[in-house]
């Protein structure tokens, strides 16, 4: 059922590419049909697989002659993932609804690049043949690159190509590590469960991890490599920040842990020699993950671009995600994947509220314009939304990302105290810069002098805009509640990873 | 049996769900608000007689428990003692009297009723938790409506003081959970009662070493700074000040009536019993910081010139007295009877003395909105003078409160401030004895307040300053009376506090 995800999105896609240009509306709708339909298959898979641990979805013969074939699996990470995935194309196409309301906007391509790119990270999520896994991954980056060069806002252009070359950089550096696996395990198989039972060399782990893993990394916006990720962010139209953000960041630290950890996990130990207290890589990547939290935060909190402020608290999110998984605790990775799934749901609904019902009204996002725009009275959806969406993204209780946040802090005590302690500083940063944002752009008193000044008005907001808005928040509100919807799944997933992934607590 | 509790707090939320819907009809959301507080205030004294009845051995009551995410230690634990029971009791009271005090509200009445339902409800949930997730829940919600509150409604300037408030809080907030994260780490539990279980008997402190080494001092650090900040405990109060004078003054009325009650309360339910040894070690340090804050605080008064600001230091100096006791109560080794009985009685005081100060406060704060609501907004302690001749009742009933919190004997402040000197000085003279000047500043502070507004030149602009209408009179009675009630018979009370209080000291053993 899950393999229909994939079908029915690149299906979708090529129909789309071949529907009459002027008919617009009719682009949208079958769009929202297509993403409806994956959603629904997702959780329908989500149920279904529910209580079992992995559920094989496909497999057929591929090359056979290099043990390549086409296999799909789904265990509870995937699913969790997969039903991410269905939601923020949903949400994605929801906030488009404005894609083809003017001339020129070519409604019809658009879609279809936006559900060729769900097609590659539905296609990643569920993937058990690295050859298959890799090919999905290169899928979902090409129609990344046209939705922000054509589509995006400010200097799209460079941000489009910044986006493509880091995001080839890093395949190139997976592409190479994972062929250094096939020779050595004797080229006969991709299968990623197969491959994780063979017992390469620690020597081979320790260059070929730290080499997949930053090149997935990348992806995931590790810093130092995260540059590409706020430029593209606030290049790309508002639906492909969404993805970029919510799914595409995802797919870069899936692949860290499907791949690069369970694959080498001798490559996280410790190399024998210390220096300033880095005594491997997994020390490394922790570092970077620290840096990240508190990097993003900081660059956060003194953006006057409105949407980069979201661009760098992903990036502050995203490090979160990395220090859960390099804590090799259960709840740590547990905390983790809740993290990728709740900064999926949040960094979309931040994206959709500054880049398509904020900037689409006001044509600016410059903070110092925007305060002086009363949009708190002006414009109250956007005002008590950007509130909600913002508390849940600073990790206030009730919502999801506290949950995960908790988990992941836990991890870290258990296995790098002092990072927790970091980590805990950077959530503060994350307050103070939600907090400044918030003031700015919609209850700066900069007009409070003049409160006979005329209040501008604003198209009203969508039902579509509505629509995605509630998907979005009601569901970071009910994980947030009831966390076990999700972590029923992950918990009995991540105790299936190789063992030597859950020894952080214990070192 | 009905999960009274639980019911308790949802009665706010649901009432403010309603309000929220009356939007600009200013007269229904308050009528909404006004049925929901009493209601809460009925159940909450159904719950405290509940606590008085139930027996004397100051357990734990109205317990409810349900599983919520078994993997995280996270519970659906209820329960109250009679600690919990009489916060429930001021939440409730203050609540109804900030709803009654808020008449003069006309931008956005529908939600502006809804933040203070809200914030009720957070209270609630606060003073019942028994497990940090549950507890933590609540301890953050009540933060977003208090923070809308000032942020909305405030005086000139509610946009910074009320980003303060917010990120003062939260600084606190995420120490506490680093903190109870680590203990979470090293024992697999967060449950109130099991924690300090474990501590009890030491075996929470080996659990630290092995889990994180000898951390169990930070960590002890870290809560006391989570709850330091919210009371506040100087140096940490820069925050409240602007706080105070800034937020509407119904809503000060809640943030000192009963939101600065959660960090001293977080104090004795989660500090003491799960970090008594550590607080012991730092004992000195923290008692210095007591004594500064009842001294400063009083001092700080002194100076002020506005009028919120002059009673925003002077909730610093009173609550001052709760904390130089909770910290002397903190003794490094085990207790004798006698210092058991001064533990004692300090505990009861600072348990009778947040009742109190959350009263009196409350009491004087909406005095403050009606010489507000009379003068245009004005509140210069110079810009009076002479009131009592134009508005003899105003004066007279404010002088009740205003004495109350000097320590007037026959009040109720008196009662909880001798309870507490009476308690730390076998525990600790010398702060004790140089709290003592705090006692004396802040009466100067006080008479000084009723000598500048009340006595003195009547100005020629106040000549027809207006007295109290008959219903405001109505409206203040039963709090004044409260006051008087519980300055000639604390025993009222007394008998379920001290019960809960010996219950607690019996399960330290630090």
């Amino acid at each position: 059922m899950l393999a229909y995800t994939i079908y029915l999105s690149f299906a979708g896609a090529l129909m789309l590419a071949f529907l009459p240009r002027a008919w617009n509306a009719g682009a949208r709708f079958f769009a929202l049909a297509i993403a409806l339909a994956g959603l629904i298959l997702a959780l329908l898979g989500f149920i279904a697989g529910s209580g079992q641990s992995t559920v094989a979805v496909a497999d057929l013969a591929w090359v056979p002659s290099m043990g390549i074939h086409y296999t799909l699996a789904a265990d509870g990470i995937s699913r969790v993932l997969v039903l991410l995935t269905g939601l923020a194309a949903v949400a994605g196409v929801l906030f488009s609804w404005n894609i083809g309301t003017k001339d020129g906007d070519r409604a019809n391509e658009f879609f279809a690049f936006f559900l060729a790119l769900i097609g590659g990270v539905y296609g990643v999520f569920l993937s058990v043949d690295l050859f298959l896994l890799f090919v999905f991954y290169e899928i979902a980056i090409v129609p990344k690159y046209f939705l922000i060069a054509i589509w995006g806002s400010t200097r799209r252009e460079y941000g489009a190509m910044k986006l493509a070359l880091y995001s080839f950089a890093g395949s190139a550096m997976v592409l190479i590590g994972l062929l250094a696996a096939y020779a050595v395990a004797g080229s006969h198989t991709m299968n990623l469960h197969e491959l994780a039972q063979y017992p390469f060399p620690v020597s081979f782990q320790m260059w070929a991890f730290p080499l997949v893993f930053t090149g997935f990394a990348i992806l995931a916006g590790m810093w130092p490599f995260h540059t590409w990720a706020p430029t593209g962010h606030v290049a790309a139209p508002t639906a492909a920040s969404m993805l970029l953000a919510g799914v595409v960041m995802k797919l870069g630290a899936y692949g860290c842990l499907r791949v690069a950890m369970a694959l080498f996990p001798h490559g996280l130990d410790p190399w024998g020699v210390s220096f300033l207290g880095i005594d491997s890589w997994r020390t490394v990547f922790a570092l970077f993950a620290v840096i990240g939290i508190i990097y993003g935060a900081a660059v956060a909190l003194v953006q006057n671009d409105f949407k980069f402020v979201i661009g760098y608290s992903s990036v502050s999110h995203m490090g979160l995600v990395l220090l859960g998984l390099l804590t090799l605790t259960q709840i740590g990775i547990d905390g983790a994947v809740l993290q990728m799934f709740s900064h999926g749901i949040l960094a979309g609904l931040l994206f959709a509220t500054v880049g398509r019902i904020v900037y689409e009204r006001t044509h600016t996002r410059d903070l110092a314009q925007l305060s002086r725009l009363q949009l708190g009275k002006a414009m109250p959806f956007a005002a008590w939304l950007f509130v909600i969406a913002g508390m849940a993204s600073m990790g206030l209780p009730g919502f999801s990302g506290f949950v995960a946040e908790v988990q992941v802090l836990v991890g870290a005590w258990q296995a790098f105290p002092w990072f927790a302690v970091v980590a805990g500083v950077g959530i503060v940063v994350g307050v103070a810069y939600t907090w400044r944002a918030m003031q700015r752009a919609f209850f700066s008193e900069a007009w409070a002098h003049d409160p006979s000044a005329p209040i501008p008005e604003y198209e009203p907001i969508t039902w579509a805009e509505k629509a995605g808005v509630f998907l979005l928040a009601g569901t970071s509100l009910l994980i947030g509640l009831y966390p076990r919807l999700l972590l029923d799944a992950i918990t009995p997933a991540v105790q299936a990873l190789p063992h030597a992934l859950l020894t952080g607590g214990h070192q | 049996m009905m999960p009274l509790l639980t019911v308790l707090t949802l009665i706010p939320a649901f009432a403010a769900l309603i309000a929220l819907f009356a939007g600009n009809r200013a007269s229904v959301a308050r009528g909404v608000a006004f049925i929901a507080a009493l209601a809460s205030l009925a159940l909450s004294v159904w719950v405290w007689l509940g606590i008085g009845s139930a027996g004397s051995d100051g357990s734990m009551k109205f317990v409810e428990h349900a599983s919520w995410v078994p993997a995280l230690g996270i519970e659906y634990h209820l329960g109250v003692d009679a600690l919990g029971a009489l916060m429930l009791l001021l939440s409730a009271i203050v609540s109804l009297m900030a709803i009654a005090a808020s008449r003069k509200i006309t931008h956005q009445p529908g939600l502006y009723f809804a933040l203070i339902l809200l914030l009720e409800s957070g209270l609630f949930g606060t003073f019942t938790a028994l497990n940090f997730f549950h507890w933590f829940l609540f301890w953050e919600l009540s933060l977003i409506p208090a923070f809308f509150l000032i942020k909305l409604w405030g005086g000139e300037g509610r946009g910074r003081a009320a980003t303060q408030f917010f990120v003062y809080t939260m600084v606190g907030s995420v120490a506490l959970l680093l903190a109870f994260l680590a203990l979470f780490v090293s024992t697999n539990s967060m449950d109130f009662e099991t924690l300090a279980r474990l501590a009890a008997t030491g075996e929470l402190t080996t659990a630290i070493q092995a889990h994180l080494g000898p951390i169990s001092l930070w960590l002890a650090l870290a809560v006391v700074l989570g709850f330091a900040v919210k009371v506040p405990l100087m140096p940490f109060h820069t925050w409240l000040p602007a706080t105070y004078a800034k937020a509407p003054t119904p809503v000060t009325m809640l943030l000192t009536g009963a939101m600065s009650k959660m960090g001293v309360y977080g104090l004795l339910r989660l500090a003491l019993p799960i970090f008594g040894r550590e607080l012991a070690e730092v004992r000195t340090p923290l008692l210095i910081l007591a004594t500064l804050t009842v001294v400063a605080g009083a001092w700080a008064a002194v100076v002020q010139r506005d009028l919120k600001r002059v009673f925003a230091y002077s909730s610093i100096n009173h609550l001052g007295y709760c904390l130089l006791a909770i910290f002397a109560v903190a003794l490094p080794s085990s207790p004798n009877s006698a210092t058991s009985l001064s533990q004692t009685i300090a505990l009861d005081g600072v348990a009778l003395q947040m009742f109190n100060h959350g009263l009196t406060a409350a009491a004087i704060f909406w005095f403050l909105t009606m010489l507000e609501e009379r003068s245009g907004g004005q509140l210069h302690i110079d810009g009076f003078g002479g009131l009592r001749k134009p508005a003899p009742v105003f004066c007279g009933l404010m002088g009740i409160a205003l004495f109350s919190s000097l320590g007037l004997p026959g009040l109720n402040g008196f009662v909880s401030e001798f309870l507490i000197f009476r308690g730390v000085f076998p525990l600790s003279w010398v702060p004790a004895t140089i709290s003592v000047l705090g006692l004396l500043i802040t009466a100067a502070v006080i008479l000084t307040v009723i000598q500048r507004v009340f006595n003195g030149p009547l100005a020629e602009r106040w000549k027809d300053f207006p007295d109290l209408t008959t219903g405001e009179r109505l409206a203040v009675a039963p709090v004044l009376v409260l006051m008087l009630v519980l300055g000639l018979a604390p025993q009222l009370v007394m008998g379920s506090i001290n019960a809960t209080v010996m219950h607690l000291i019996a399960g330290w053993k630090f």
